[in-house]
């Protein structure tokens, strides 16, 4: 989070409530940036309304990748670069590469799965975590509000609504 | 999800009505099975039998020379039923339909009771919405406990190589050092004695299991959970040596010379995924007709992530049986492969490419996204087909030994499985109107209800 964007936040202390509160602010027209929960709350995500990941089809993409590589390789290194027979079998032995070819595709599906993740939540070496609140890690809920991206809502009614679906603070940063 | 958060198992209770134009539709099914099996046995004594059998007379001398391949191949050592081929008996064909469909569909009733098991063993809860409809099913084992046993008495000579007169017997013209060597397992008395041995601790474990759960509706409480997931636990050690006895036994000693040893577990595997594929089709159905509203997508999300999984379980354990083997390029197991890839004039091979097209790469490419396992219509025709792609697979396995080059799809098959599958859906449906169709005071009820994924 850039330290120019206002941010309303709506601090919650129960998980059940904070469920709530999502819909209630969001029937007053106000749009919610995210809400940080220090372990996962079931329909939370459906409640904000965020888009579902396209994780899995970064993961398809890697596999039919490592599957590509897998291949490949065999078949220069065994067809086209050194001949080899090996137990009888035609230099191109399909069902030999199998293994391999499997154990490709699931290697780059999950390291590239994992990089892109990673890459995706700017969670790498070095970098420094810039939380809205500390206590997300322990064992508060905190709703973001981008003042910016809600034009039509003045900052005072967003507090206002923030205390009223049960906030037991709402702070600005 | 809301109108669930008051959630009380009094008010879940719900009763499955077998209707009497439910009843009768099965019926009918099963009385166009049994016409399209006389029909089809009719023509089968005719020698017109539909299939391949008709061009098999032009081929013959190609099939010869196939087998004289194999002969070479193996140095002579491995035969392959030799008997069958010379003095064919066509009513072979109907005893190996019979021995085929009551294997399949012991599995899938059997693997109702693994399912339930599994359930309580790893005490899972979000299935305890649905698992009246797997626990019914083992009811379907008394009636293939006595047609195998039917078939075994009087017709085994014709399906199992090594229950051929005399092939123990030293100084007899059938005499088989192979087979003979074989003989302290396989031998009718403790053939017998494992098929009603193991049938009694299934039936046993599954009758004390179905009482309890029924007991629980009365009163509830955690003590019968307990109970149940002993049971479960016994049956799961049972079942770990059963299937893989009855694969060797049932379906392995059929090719009495050959063996392998993933064989139990290839074949757990389709038992596995066509029971799941069972579980979830009756799920479907039973949802059609407005039953089951506590299970929701994320149930059926469940059941399609197990059939997606479980069809590659099986890919990986039929390919890797096929690629040791492939591999080693021994003579006399590699003939397994060979019969049905390119012997018998070839008819087993289109069965082998369609089956491995509808048990891997259809379920493996329609299954795979979230949204297609949440969609009932891609969940149906996926169950639907694996189910039959698994037909093939059990038609695979035991086909090529019993018959040979004999073997076919004709009506007798067509008719066959639909008397087995119209009974097993009359038996299913008539266990299901026994009991509430939610467990409703499964300790874990209220969590399968709240089940989000």
């Amino acid at each position: 989070m850039s330290s120019t964007t206002n941010y309303i936040l709506g601090v919650y202390d129960d998980e059940d409530e904070v469920l709530h509160a999502v819909s209630e602010v969001k029937s007053k027209g106000i749009k919610i940036e995210d809400v940080f929960t220090p372990f996962p709350i079931h329909g939370l995500d459906r409640a904000v309304g965020h888009e579902r990941t396209r994780l899995p089809i970064a993961a398809f993409m890697f596999g039919v990748l490592g599957l590509t590589c897998a291949l490949a390789l065999i078949s220069y290194t065994m067809v086209f670069d050194w001949p080899m027979i090996i137990g009888g079998k035609d230099f191109f032995a399909l069902p030999n590469w199998i293994p391999v070819t499997f154990e490709g595709t699931v290697l780059f599906t999950a390291f590239g799965l994992v990089t892109t993740f990673c890459i995706s939540n700017n969670l790498y070496p070095g970098n420094q975590p810039d939380l809205l609140d500390l206590r997300i890690t322990d064992d508060k809920f905190v709703m973001a509000i981008n003042v910016d991206k809600n034009k039509k809502v003045s900052a005072d009614d967003i507090k206002k609504a923030l205390k009223d679906s049960g906030a037991i603070e709402v702070n600005v940063k | 999800m809301a109108g669930h958060s008051h959630f009380s198992p009094a008010n879940v209770e719900e009763h499955f009505e077998f209707t009497s134009e439910g009843k009768k539709r099965v019926i009918y099914a099963f009385i166009a099975g049994v016409v399209a099996l006389v029909l089809g046995i009719y023509l089968l004594s005719k020698g017109e039998a539909g299939g391949h059998e008709v061009a098999n007379a032009g081929h013959d001398a190609v099939k010869a020379g196939h087998e004289a391949a194999a002969e070479h191949l193996s140095g002579g050592a491995v035969s392959h039923q030799p008997a069958t081929e010379e003095h064919y008996d066509w009513t072979n064909r109907i005893w190996a339909n019979v021995w085929l469909n009551a294997v399949f569909f012991t599995g899938i009733a059997i693997i109702g009771m693994f399912f339930v098991s599994l359930q309580y063993l790893t005490k899972s809860g979000w299935s305890s919405v649905m698992k009246r409809v797997p626990e019914a099913f083992p009811k379907f084992l008394y009636i293939t406990l006595p047609i195998l046993l039917l078939v075994f008495f009087f017709k085994g000579d014709a399906i199992f190589h090594w229950m051929h007169h005399g092939v123990t017997e030293v100084g007899n013209e059938n005499y088989d050092k192979i087979i003979a060597g074989k003989s302290g397992y396989l031998n009718k008395t403790f053939f017998l004695a494992r098929l009603v041995g193991f049938f009694a601790l299934w039936i046993g474990l599954w009758t004390v299991l179905r009482k309890k759960s029924l007991e629980e509706d009365l009163i509830g409480g955690t003590d019968l959970f307990t109970q149940m997931v002993r049971i479960s636990t016994a049956f799961i050690v049972v079942f770990g040596a059963s299937s893989s006895m009855f694969a060797w036994d049932w379906v392995m000693s059929i090719d009495t010379h050959w063996f392998s040893t993933m064989f139990g577990w290839y074949m757990f595997s389709s038992w596995h995924v066509t029971g799941l594929a069972v579980i979830t089709l009756t799920i479907l159905l039973l949802k059609d007709k407005g039953y089951m509203a506590y299970v929701n997508e994320n149930h059926l999300h469940d059941l399609g992530k197990l059939m997606f999984a479980f069809s590659i379980f099986w890919t990986y354990v039929w390919f890797e049986q096929f690629l040791l083997i492939y591999y080693a390029n021994m003579p006399e197991e590699i003939i397994y492969f060979l019969e049905r890839w390119e012997g018998h004039n070839k008819i087993y091979k289109t069965s082998e490419i369609l089956m491995v097209f509808l048990n891997f790469f259809f379920p493996f490419l329609v299954l795979m996204t979230r949204d297609a396992k949440r969609t009932r219509i891609f969940l149906k025709i996926a169950a639907f087909l694996i189910i039959v792609g698994h037909y093939i697979d059990f038609y695979q396995m035991i086909m090529p030994g019993v018959l040979g080059g004999h073997a076919g799809y004709g009506l007798v098959e067509f008719g066959m499985v639909t008397v087995f599958a119209s009974a097993f859906i009359y038996i299913i449906s008539d266990e299901l109107t026994k009991a509430s169709l939610i467990a409703k005071n499964h300790p874990f009820l209220p969590e399968a209800v709240h089940h989000d994924i």
